[in-house]
């Protein structure tokens, strides 16, 4: 059994920092918006988890690429990491969306292409999990889960960009904006500020867990490795 | 010519076992016309639902019909251990995945080829346009594309028939909302302009799957 | 004309085969024996090219694996216990698509040869679905040396056979083997083995533990050699004394 890596304790304290500090930032620095209220602080988070569940699953998807070329298993545990950690951001995006959209949309939940392409990838992927269950071989596991993973990441903007087809009403906060997007707001300075170092704490959470993830991965290998050879 | 002489036998084997028992074309059949019924009652098809809906439920159809006939064709390889048979042959994987695939689009199409003639007379609808019909294949092929790949993966695990719907609907949902809409679109005589998007989206869709099923094929059959 | 070196194939964490050595010369008719998870099937299946090897060399004929795959998979014939048949098609039609994608010319001639071979001309014409368990087992026998190939691998072809079967069974596979094919054949059953293979080889946890020539066998001896193999190398696990018993697939 490996000790814990120093780095690794040094990386958690960092998140731990730097999420605290988001937070104040959020109820604190960031200035109230005119039109939404408070409700609109949850943009800061919104955005950013969104950002973790995008990048997971790109991660997944290269891991995915990486291991078909290679085989090596190190490569599946990352996919799986990445993929379980995807699933578990995009479904808080989802969340912190629905709280926002009540008040401005309205609505807890409404058919547009973001959320609509948001569910379809949760589902994406749990089918992913539910494929990686039906197999016992697990190096047929780890081939079938990273041709899904990859198969999964390209169906992803083609979903997006077929739902975008009907029209939008999600804001377009960066970028160009919709005429009919509602909820629009432009950012002051100290928003954005907020907004990126968000952004920055996320990324920093997200590695951290994906290092917890693929530590916890290789433990429970190193026990099937001892059970194999108590067996024999 | 090795590739082509490969596929043709693929298409041919599968085409003539299924000529033979009809077990296939008869089941997604008999269940794309119990769909059609069901969507009858559950959405009351007056005539004037029938305008907006009409694309949508043939789809919808065709989708359940077509995962029936993918789980059927790949298990029909892996009961006897026939797929081990083709993977002995000295043939290109691909000219195997591709032969299951144009087997598989054959069957749907003969399917649809029944249904709408069925659909049209039964709601006097006319179905019978060529950028209608153009649609249908398009969609068809991207949806076996896709299928045909996955369902090469779910009759070699433990769930099979459960998980293949599970795997390919979500992943069809671009083909599924773009072929409902250019089909639409024709139905309701739009604008060719209107209909493009749509029909771009359709072209990409089976491009891209069609390519990387064909890259990633050989990982799914060999250990 | 089969040459293996240090052969391992690990499933996840498991190695069920761990640095196998095994030659076979041209002619040769090699009996694989080996208790229950000995990795007989997975060995055979990495020859059949259906398998990758994780680590070591593997040819046959002069060609490596699995770069050279195609090159192999047109000088081998293989049965499992499975028959990779289509029950759909006719005995002839499922002849006739494997001739096909082998890319035979003369095809006709070639399927009734082979059809007379295994004793199933009478009935090219009826579905395979029809036939029974033995039959089937004779017509992928048929499939297997339709293209007539350098090497046959047989993978426990007795499996689920009555005796009558197994005897015409036999009939065919002293055919084959009397053609000069090299032929190799995994099997849990002492006794048929013994009238057929000219070496036996024993597999016992992903190696191979002995092997012996029929010459210096005397038949009654095979039994003994075969358990003192296998004892002798797992000396703690009373578990695999004794015959191997019927075995199903090894793969997990």
């Amino acid at each position: 059994m490996q000790p814990k890596p120093k780095l690794l304790t040094y990386l958690d304290v960092f998140t731990v920092i730097l999420f605290l500090l988001s937070v104040a930032m959020v109820f604190f620095y960031a200035p109230m918006e005119a039109v939404m209220g408070n409700v609109q602080r949850v943009f800061y988070f919104h955005v950013a988890v969104g950002w973790v569940g995008m990048l997971s699953f790109l991660a997944a998807a290269i891991a995915g690429i990486l291991y078909l070329r290679s085989k090596e298993r190190k490569w599946d545990l990352f996919a799986v990491a990445a993929v379980e950690i995807g699933i578990v951001f995009t479904f808080l995006n989802i969340v912190t969306g629905s709280i926002w959209a009540r008040p401005i949309w309205n609505t807890w939940w409404t058919w547009d292409p973001r959320l609509t392409t948001a569910t379809i990838m949760e589902l994406i992927y749990f089918a992913y999990l539910m494929l990686r269950q039906g197999i016992e071989d697990p190096e047929r596991r780890a081939r079938f889960g990273a041709v899904y993973v990859i198969l999964g990441f390209i169906s992803v903007p083609l979903t997006f960009f077929s739902a975008r087809l009907f029209r939008t009403i999600h804001p377009v906060v960066i970028g160009t904006n919709q005429p009919g997007a509602e909820g629009q707001f432009d950012m002051t300075p100290k928003m954005v500020q907020t907004f990126l170092f968000s952004l920055f704490t996320f990324t920093f959470v997200f590695i951290d867990l994906m290092w917890h993830r693929l530590r916890l991965g290789r433990l429970a290998d190193q026990v099937e490795q001892l059970k194999l050879k108590l067996s024999l | 010519m090795n590739f082509l002489r490969a596929t043709f036998a693929v298409i041919a084997k599968d085409l003539a076992g299924e000529l033979r028992s009809r077990e296939l074309l008869s089941a997604m059949f008999v269940f794309a016309l119990l769909v059609i019924l069901i969507f009858n009652f559950a959405l009351e098809l007056d005539v004037k639902t029938r305008n907006t809906v009409t694309a949508g439920v043939l789809w919808v159809t065709f989708t359940f019909a077509g995962s029936l006939g993918l789980n059927r064709s790949l298990a029909i390889e892996k009961d006897r251990g026939c797929m081990d048979g083709l993977l002995l042959a000295p043939v290109d994987r691909s000219a195997i995945y591709f032969g299951k695939m144009f087997g598989n689009l054959v069957f749907m199409l003969l399917v649809e080829a029944i249904v709408l003639p069925i659909y049209s007379l039964l709601y006097n609808t006319d179905l019978f346009q060529i950028g209608f019909l153009g649609v249908v294949f398009l969609g068809s092929l991207g949806y076996v594309a896709v299928g045909t790949l996955l369902a090469t993966m779910t009759v070699q695990t433990r769930t099979r028939d459960v998980l293949l719907p599970i795997l390919l609907f979500p992943l069809t949902i671009p083909v599924l909302i773009a072929s409902v809409k250019a089909s639409m679109g024709f139905l309701q005589g739009l604008e060719i302009e209107a209909i493009r998007p749509w029909l771009n989206l359709l072209i990409v869709y089976d491009t891209v799957f069609i390519a990387v099923a064909f890259m990633v094929f050989d990982f799914v059959v060999e250990e | 004309m089969i040459v293996v070196r240090k052969l391992v194939k690990r499933f996840g964490l498991k190695s069920v085969l761990r640095g196998l050595d095994f030659t076979v010369q041209s002619g040769e008719f090699v009996a694989i024996l080996g208790p229950n998870g000995a990795g007989k099937t997975t060995f055979l299946r990495i020859l059949a090219t259906l398998s990758k090897p994780s680590l070591g060399e593997v040819s046959i004929a002069g060609f490596a694996l699995p770069a050279q795959a195609a090159a192999v998979r047109r000088r081998l014939g293989v049965v499992t216990h499975l028959p990779l048949l289509y029950g759909d098609l006719t005995a002839e039609e499922n002849l006739r698509f494997y001739g096909r994608l082998y890319g035979l010319t003369a095809l006709n001639q070639r399927i009734a040869e082979v059809l007379k071979l295994v004793g199933l001309y009478e009935r090219r014409a009826d579905l395979v679905r029809t036939f029974s368990r033995g039959m089937q087992q004779r017509l992928a026998i048929g499939r297997a040396v339709l293209h007539d190939p350098e090497v046959i691998l047989f993978d426990e072809p007795h499996t689920g056979l009555d005796q009558d079967a197994c005897s015409m069974l036999d009939n065919v596979l002293r055919q084959v083997a009397a053609r000069g094919r090299t032929v190799v054949m995994t099997s849990h059953d002492l006794m048929r083995v013994s009238e057929l293979a000219s070496r036996f080889d024993v597999l016992s946890n992903g190696v191979i533990v002995a092997s012996a020539q029929r010459a210096q066998l005397a038949p009654d001896q095979l039994l003994a050699f075969y358990r003192q193999a296998v004892q002798q190398n797992n000396p703690l696990n009373p578990s695999l004394e004794g015959e191997p018993q019927k075995e199903g697939n090894d793969l997990p």
